[in-house]
């Protein structure tokens, strides 16, 4: 097992937060791991993204030119790693901002509309965890249990409250997939 | 004990924190900022002693009066701070005193950017200050091993009472990896009778870098080239990666040799028969394991974030006895491991 | 011959001051301040707690002559050595002895922020008008006019600006809790700076702030006078820039005072 994962959106789209969960999943169930946020001076609205590794064996480098897996919040993201995603990879795209189709066809694209779905529940920032749902119902590269144990895990006390929405915003993004709608 | 995921950066103030440092002194600067803002929550809460400083300098200075008290201290930054704590350092290491720095280096010259780079190694493992001094540098290449490199840098800054530093760079200070930390015990401070603590019971003691007698002066270096001989003798550290059939040999440290690994495998599927020579201690550097290993290679290739520094030193070490390539980036960027299979393939066939 | 008699030791070398012969020139008062210094460490019996910085420049060696444990900083950093000391070591009792370049020039900085944030050290500040070990250059309190080797036709205040008055700023910032300026041109002078630094010493073992004793001193080899010709020029002109008196003292320090 080994996948490369880039998640990619604005600053404050939770890209660098889904990919610590997806972290905290792989290191649960073993596997060898790594995270890395792109870095900036900007603090906010920058763009960000973050590279995971989930290997059955040592992380070598932690930085890839051509993911297994790549989810896209934003267009930026969307026209930036769609023609990197590895040939066979998947592309996760949050169809609420971007509109455009995928032009690959020896990629899986997964079109999630993940602003909308998280909106419904709630919260639009919940459009990250929609997203993991929606790679897990596709591949499931890590269990989704094991991702609402970091969600339990690893959120700060001051923040408890967001836990059972995330859980939801994450079967809601497998559910999509799964139902298509 | 359970791994826990941490951030580069934090794992180093935490493995300071159970290595049993005492005080920590720093000035925030990117890409190491997460270490003084950690050091600032846990150390008082822990009854250790902590001060955002008013600059590098005077961090640097508090960790050389901390460090005259018998403390295990730390300080951390990035390149232009590691540059003022120049002065400091070359005082610490003429005084004998422990001090651990460690250096996130980011991208320069100058004000430069905040992104990894190796571009300070010439000012690490060479002196860096004025005067004959030489720092025993560690260069981590995984956040384990940063970790674990923090906690030898701490033994060995007390066995030579030698400043000690760990090469870091963005990189590896702001990704997170799972890490294995040991216990937290209480700080314990072995013998030292050296220590500024109050002459109770005891003549009094003075410690200062100022001998203004030429001979006294030439002694106190002679002790000082003594200590780093036994460094020389002891503590050299390295890796060798699939060393054992490759007909091209690469050379680098740190994050550098990280992509490296993944760029080896990469190149064996293509049929290029490659090895990773990875020196843990850049200071001293392990010339003799270095020169055993290139001979039973045909040709090396050094691949660091900077314009070709160590490959003075893996030119020291092979001289002219193999050929040598290089395959460098500067200014913050990170070559991507395809990147560096292309400089491996390009060495192999230049003639 | 004359009776054997009990006699009273009305005078002698401090416990605190080593018994040697300083480098320093005939006439300076370095060797006073020392000595003043010493007989306090001895009347608060603190020799076995307290550790001294010297600094860079002409008292460099001061480590020489007051026995106590002893550092030496680089230039103008011995503040943030004392901070590191006294942060691990509440129990000491931490001083800086320090010049005018190395205290207010080059190591402002260090002196400020040790100051703002009130660390429990105390400074011996030593201010001459000139730099004395690097042959009598400016400093950063040379006066208006004052011919020095790097002012040679006299401080132009339009090219080298104006003198660091180093009591009146350092008072401004809430950790400081005693700053006084004395001098030692005289008996009755020493008398009052021994107080003071008594008060200030005090004042950190109190864990009250951050203490400093300014000394108007002299330099009669780069001023280029007699011992006795310097302490008259120090009376006539330094002390009209340089004001002596109490510039900041801390409720809790006068509080302290009272009980003493």
């Amino acid at each position: 097992m080994h996948e490369e994962v880039i998640i990619s959106g604005f600053g404050g789209q939770g890209a660098l937060f889904a990919g610590q969960l997806l972290t905290y999943a792989g290191l649960y169930e073993g596997r060898q791991v790594s995270w890395i946020p792109s870095y900036g001076p900007e603090m906010r609205g920058g763009t960000a993204h973050c590279t995971v590794i989930l290997s059955d064996e040592p992380v070598g480098s932690p930085i890839v030119r051509n993911p297994t897996i790549a989810i896209v919040l934003n267009p930026a993201s969307m026209d930036k790693y769609e023609p990197l995603v590895a040939p066979g990879g998947i592309l996760v795209v949050n169809t609420s901002l971007v509109r455009r189709p995928a032009q690959r066809s020896d990629i899986t694209v997964v079109r999630v509309p993940a602003n909308d779905l998280a909106h419904e529940l709630g919260n639009v920032r919940m459009a990250n965890v929609v997203l993991l749902g929606a790679l897990l119902a596709t591949k499931p590269i890590v269990s989704p249990d094991s991702v609402k144990r970091a969600m339990e895990e690893e959120i700060p006390a001051h923040r408890k409250h967001i836990i059972e929405p995330n859980k939801r915003a994450l079967e809601r993004g497998m559910q999509y997939v799964a139902e298509g709608r | 004990m359970a791994k826990v995921l941490m951030k580069g950066n934090e794992a180093i103030a935490e493995a300071a924190i159970r290595a049993g440092c005492e005080a920590y002194f720093g000035y925030p600067i990117t890409p190491q900022s997460e270490v003084l803002e950690y050091m600032s929550a846990r150390m008082p809460e822990l009854g250790r002693a902590f001060v955002q400083a008013e600059s590098e300098l005077g961090a640097v200075n508090m960790v050389y009066g901390a460090a005259c008290t018998g403390a295990r201290v730390m300080t951390t930054t990035s390149s232009p701070g590691f540059s003022l704590m120049q002065e400091g350092l070359s005082y610490i290491a003429c005084s004998e005193v422990p001090a651990v720095a460690v250096n996130v280096m980011r991208g320069g010259p100058g004000l430069g950017n905040i992104q990894p780079s190796q571009a300070d190694y010439f000012q690490m493992t060479k002196g860096g200050g004025h005067g004959d001094y030489s720092p025993i540098v560690l260069a981590p290449s995984t956040v384990q091993e940063a970790v674990d490199l923090v906690i030898l840098a701490f033994d060995l800054a007390d066995k030579y009472r030698q400043p000690v530093y760990i090469i870091a760079d963005g990189m590896l200070g702001q990704m997170m990896e799972p890490v294995e930390l040991p216990e937290l015990k209480p700080p314990q401070r072995p013998e030292r009778p050296w220590a500024l603590t109050g002459a109770k019971g005891r003549p009094r003691n003075i410690i200062t870098s100022l001998q203004l007698d030429p001979p006294t002066l030439e002694k106190v270096n002679l002790r000082l080239q003594e200590t780093y001989k036994r460094i020389r003798e002891n503590e050299q550290r390295y890796e060798e990666y699939m060393t054992d059939d490759a007909d091209l040999l690469v050379v680098a440290y740190g994050t550098a040799a990280r992509i490296v690994k993944t760029a080896i495998v990469k190149a064996r599927r293509d049929g290029l028969t490659a090895g990773l020579f990875r020196p843990i201690t850049v200071n001293p550097y392990p010339y003799d394991a270095l020169r055993r290993a290139a001979e039973k290679a045909k040709r090396l290739l050094v691949v660091e974030l900077s314009a070709g520094q160590m490959l003075e030193d893996v030119r020291l070490a092979v001289m002219d006895k193999r050929p040598i390539h290089f395959f460098g980036k500067m200014g913050g960027v990170v070559p991507m491991p395809e990147d560096v299979v292309d400089a491996m393939k390009k060495a192999m066939a230049e003639a | 011959m004359s009776e054997a008699k009990e006699e009273k030791i009305v005078f002698q070398r401090p416990k605190a001051l080593c018994d040697v012969v300083t480098h320093y020139c005939p006439g300076c008062l370095h060797g006073v301040v020392h000595r003043v210094i010493a007989e306090v460490i001895d009347d608060l019996g603190i020799q076995e707690i307290t550790v001294g910085i010297a600094p860079v420049g002409c008292s460099v060696l001061a480590y020489n002559y007051i026995a106590t444990d002893f550092a030496e900083a680089a230039h103008g950093r011995a503040p943030a050595m004392a901070t590191g000391m006294k942060r691990v070591h509440p129990e000491l009792v931490v001083f800086t002895y320090q010049g005018d370049g190395d205290l207010a020039a080059i190591g402002t900085n260090e002196l400020i922020h040790a100051a703002t944030r009130g660390e429990n050290i105390t400074t011996i500040f030593i201010n001459n008008a000139i730099y004395g070990m690097t042959g009598g250059q400016m400093a950063p309190t040379t006066l208006p006019g004052q011919v020095t080797t790097s002012t040679p036709r006299g401080r132009d205040t339009k090219l080298a600006g104006f003198p660091v008055r180093v009591c009146e700023l350092v008072s401004t910032l809430e950790g400081s809790a005693y700053i006084v300026r004395r001098s030692a041109y005289n008996p009755s002078e020493i008398r009052k700076l021994k107080a003071a630094i008594k008060t200030a010493f005090q004042v950190q073992m109190a864990g009250l702030g951050y203490s400093l004793v300014e000394v108007v001193s002299n330099c009669p080899t780069n001023w280029g006078m007699t011992p006795l010709e310097s302490l008259k020029w120090l009376q006539e002109n330094m002390l009209a820039y340089y004001p002596l008196g109490d510039y900041k003292v801390k409720d809790s320090v006068k509080e302290l005072m009272a009980k003493k």
